[in-house]
């Protein structure tokens, strides 16, 4: 019986968990609360997912409604996948929580701050799982309310501006996709997105498609913080406190380009977004931006939590590569890196937070000669850094390289010379941290530091070591995004 | 006089533009978030006016009509309104704990500080 | 304000009819316009009303934050927990008519119930930001 209700239980069960979390008035409680619930969550995606990939797409009915009228959860490979590395991501850094948070939230406010993550478990969850335009909106505000707040939590002032800024560029561009939905709504009568998907196509070039697509895209691009909608990114990231950081980094931006994929390819049709209108050009131009300028940036930082916040910048911008290549083989390289780069950049951010948790620190002067000091935790580092570079037998080699053949399949070969331009770039910011790390003394009568508690290595060699296994063995995570790739483009 | 058949919409668009111009133009941070709630005010008016049907009355079912305005439009921008107010609350908190850090809610003096 | 006297007249004359009004749209919603979410407001009104008038000390002791912290999760598990029971009892999520042999007698218990969680939950959570906010 269980089994037909897991699409809504996904969901419905870390929203659950939060007032739970509420009353448990414990931190360590709540967050032994939140781990079960988090590994259970887990669990439930790996069903689902076996189910979507094997049955085809589950249909789920809240309040047994039939749609288009009412609610409906419909799980296909793609969004099954994006709920798998949601809940995956949560549950292993969970070990991670409990000593980060204790260091860094106050005592009275632990057991809030675990609510406040489930319910920002519970939008991005929602935005997956979800076969309603609406309700998209609504779960994307239940995530980014939730994660202003925990950006708010960190412990330097900073982080209250940057929450500020993050919540009015993020409400401008949740407010835009709002709007892109009612000229939706006013044109087709319905808010399904299968539904969405068989009536826009018909409607053709009117200008209230038009408009709709326009606000649409550009309110889902500042949410995915592609250039040049990326101002709020950096901050957020470079001040929240170490695991908001890190669960952000490896899941936010990645609901992001999901939402992207489904408005653009089911809502829209690649014909129209690709052929129709210009979408091709404009999100690949973009994006290459990104690529360059974010690497740049991220060459020139001085703290290494804002050097990672900045590499994601260019990070983000290979996904957008991804989808603007438009193919099967593009948009498999999108989402393949959405995969890896959740896991690399998740481990690379908790890197740094034990790292902040030992030194109160991050600036890359603070780091010289930590390779001796911390061994196991810079190794981490480099290991998920020459992920980002794209170095083979890690996982980032294995996007790239999806990347750059989709660039050449669609014979625009200055792509593929921007993606491995954008890699070289990633190599100099990444030498940079080794450098300081390794090649630099120590100072002279520093106090000595021990290495980072077990239950954090655990969490960031968890991630980092499914960084390299996924470059090892593709034929998981590229068998499903290939699949799921054509599930998008209508592929058989 | 096409135009002012949809004086709706108009209304929309000068709400919106107003609103934005709120956000960006003022340092002052209250002042922002009260354009922040114009903007999305602007979108409430979109949907309602979309909802309407001519000639219709309010949504409850009654013998004596038979035409009713869209209630749907109206219930998806009741949760949108409460989004906005959760919107408003969170961003207000912040703002008064920026002023407790800062000591101040405009944006310049807190740039400044923060260049220290 | 709390020293002028036509104010805090006045507040002890309305706040009694605002509790009383928010009950009314609170149990009518199942039939007419109304529900959990506008009681929840009116509710809120008449106890930040008093705070605006008496002082937040005031508001503080009728209704600590920590108690309303409590009342609001257990308004929202009280919503979730509706939808669990329908699941349980043969349903999908929040399908009230699962809930009674009769679908439309189901309906009006589920709807009652969720509609009294999300008013509880949110007169709270109203009074809460005007605590925060108001300290």
């Amino acid at each position: 019986m269980i089994a037909s209700h897991l699409p809504v239980l996904q969901v419905a069960l870390p929203l659950i968990a939060a007032p739970v979390c509420v009353l448990l008035r414990r931190g360590r409680w709540a967050w032994a609360f939140t781990t079960i619930v988090c590994w259970g969550m887990l669990a439930i995606a790996a069903l689902l997912l076996d189910q979507a990939m094997g049955a085809g797409p589950i249909s789920y009915r809240l309040g047994g409604w039939a749609p288009p009228i009412g609610i409906e959860y419909r799980l296909d490979g793609v969004n099954a996948f994006v709920l798998l590395i949601l809940a995956g991501t949560a549950a292993l850094m969970m070990p991670y929580a409990r000593q980060s948070v204790e260091q860094e939230i106050r005592p009275e406010r632990q057991h809030l701050f675990y609510c406040v993550f489930l319910l920002a478990l519970t939008g991005l969850l929602g935005i997956a799982a979800t076969g309603d335009a609406f309700n998209i909106y609504v779960f994307l505000e239940i995530s980014s309310l939730a994660s202003y707040v925990l950006i708010a939590l960190g412990r330097r002032r900073r982080a209250l501006t940057a929450s500020y800024q993050y919540l009015i560029i993020g409400t401008i561009g949740a407010s835009l996709i709002l709007i892109g939905i009612g000229f939706l709504y006013a044109k087709t009568g319905t808010l399904n997105i299968a539904d969405l998907a068989e009536r826009v196509p018909a409607l053709g070039e009117t200008p209230a498609i038009l408009a709709a697509f326009a606000f649409i895209t550009v309110g889902v691009l500042i949410k995915l913080a592609l250039f040049p909608f990326h101002l709020w990114l950096p901050n957020a990231y470079a001040y929240a406190p170490s695991f908001v950081s890190a669960f952000f980094a490896a899941t936010a931006t990645k609901v992001g380009a999901y939402m992207l994929l489904r408005f653009v390819f089911t809502v829209f049709g690649a014909p129209f977004a690709f052929g129709t209108l210009p979408l091709k050009e404009v999100l690949l131009s973009l994006s290459l931006i990104a690529v360059l300028a974010g690497s740049l940036a991220a060459l020139f930082q001085t703290d290494l939590k804002r050097l990672l916040a900045f590499s994601s910048v260019g990070q983000i911008g290979y996904l957008g590569v991804g989808i603007g290549l438009a193919s099967v083989t593009g948009v498999t390289g999108a989402l393949v890196h959405v995969f890896n780069h959740a896991l690399m950049k998740g481990g690379l951010f908790l890197a740094a937070g034990a790292i902040a948790y030992r030194l109160g620190a991050t600036d890359l002067s603070a780091l010289h000669g930590l390779g001796r000091r911390m061994p196991f935790t810079m190794a981490a580092v480099v290991i998920g850094g020459l992920g980002l570079v794209g170095v083979p037998i890690t996982s980032g080699f294995v996007s790239k390289w999806y990347l750059v053949q989709g660039a050449f399949e669609e014979g625009l070969w200055p792509v593929a010379l921007f993606v491995l331009v954008g890699s070289l770039i990633a190599l100099a910011y990444v030498g940079r941290v080794i450098e300081a790390a390794y090649f630099r003394a120590a100072p002279e009568g520093g106090e000595p530091v021990r290495e980072a508690p077990w239950a954090m290595q655990l969490s960031i060699w968890a991630m980092i070591a499914g960084s390299v296994y996924f470059g090892l063995h593709t034929d998981l995570t590229v068998g499903i995004a290939e699949r799921a790739a054509a599930v998008l483009l209508g592929a058989p | 006089m096409e135009a002012l058949t949809h004086v709706n919409y108009w209304a929309a668009i000068a709400l919106a533009m107003i609103g934005l111009y709120a956000i960006i133009a003022p340092s002052n941070l209250v002042k922002k978030l009260i354009g922040l709630g114009m903007f999305q005010t602007a979108i409430f008016l979109i949907y309602i006016t979309v909802g309407k049907v001519e000639g219709g009355t309010a949504p409850i079912i009654d013998p004596a009509y038979d035409v009713y305005s869209n209630p749907l439009p109206h219930v998806l921008i009741l949760t949108a309104i409460v989004v906005s107010v959760s919107t408003l609350a969170v961003g207000l908190a912040l703002t008064v704990a920026i002023k407790r850090a800062y000591g101040t809610v405009e944006e310049d003096d807190i740039d400044e500080q923060d260049r220290r | 304000m709390t020293d002028n006297l036509v104010l805090r007249v006045v507040a002890k004359l309305l706040i009694p009819p605002i509790l009383l009004f928010a009950l009314y749209v609170q149990m009518h919603g199942d039939y007419g316009p109304g529900g959990g979410f506008q009681a929840g407001v009116i509710f809120g009104a008449g106890l930040i009303l008093y705070g605006l008038v008496f002082g937040t000390h005031a508001v503080r002791s009728v209704a600590p934050p920590r108690l309303l912290a409590i009342i609001a999760s257990l308004g929202m598990l009280l919503y979730a927990g509706v939808g669990i029971a329908s699941m349980i009892a043969g349903g999908s999520f929040l399908e009230y008519g699962a809930l009674s042999l009769d679908a439309t007698h189901g309906n009006h218990v589920g709807i009652i119930i969720i509609e009294i969680g999300v008013g509880i939950a949110v007169a709270a959570v109203m009074t809460i930001i005007f605590c925060v906010l108001a300290e």
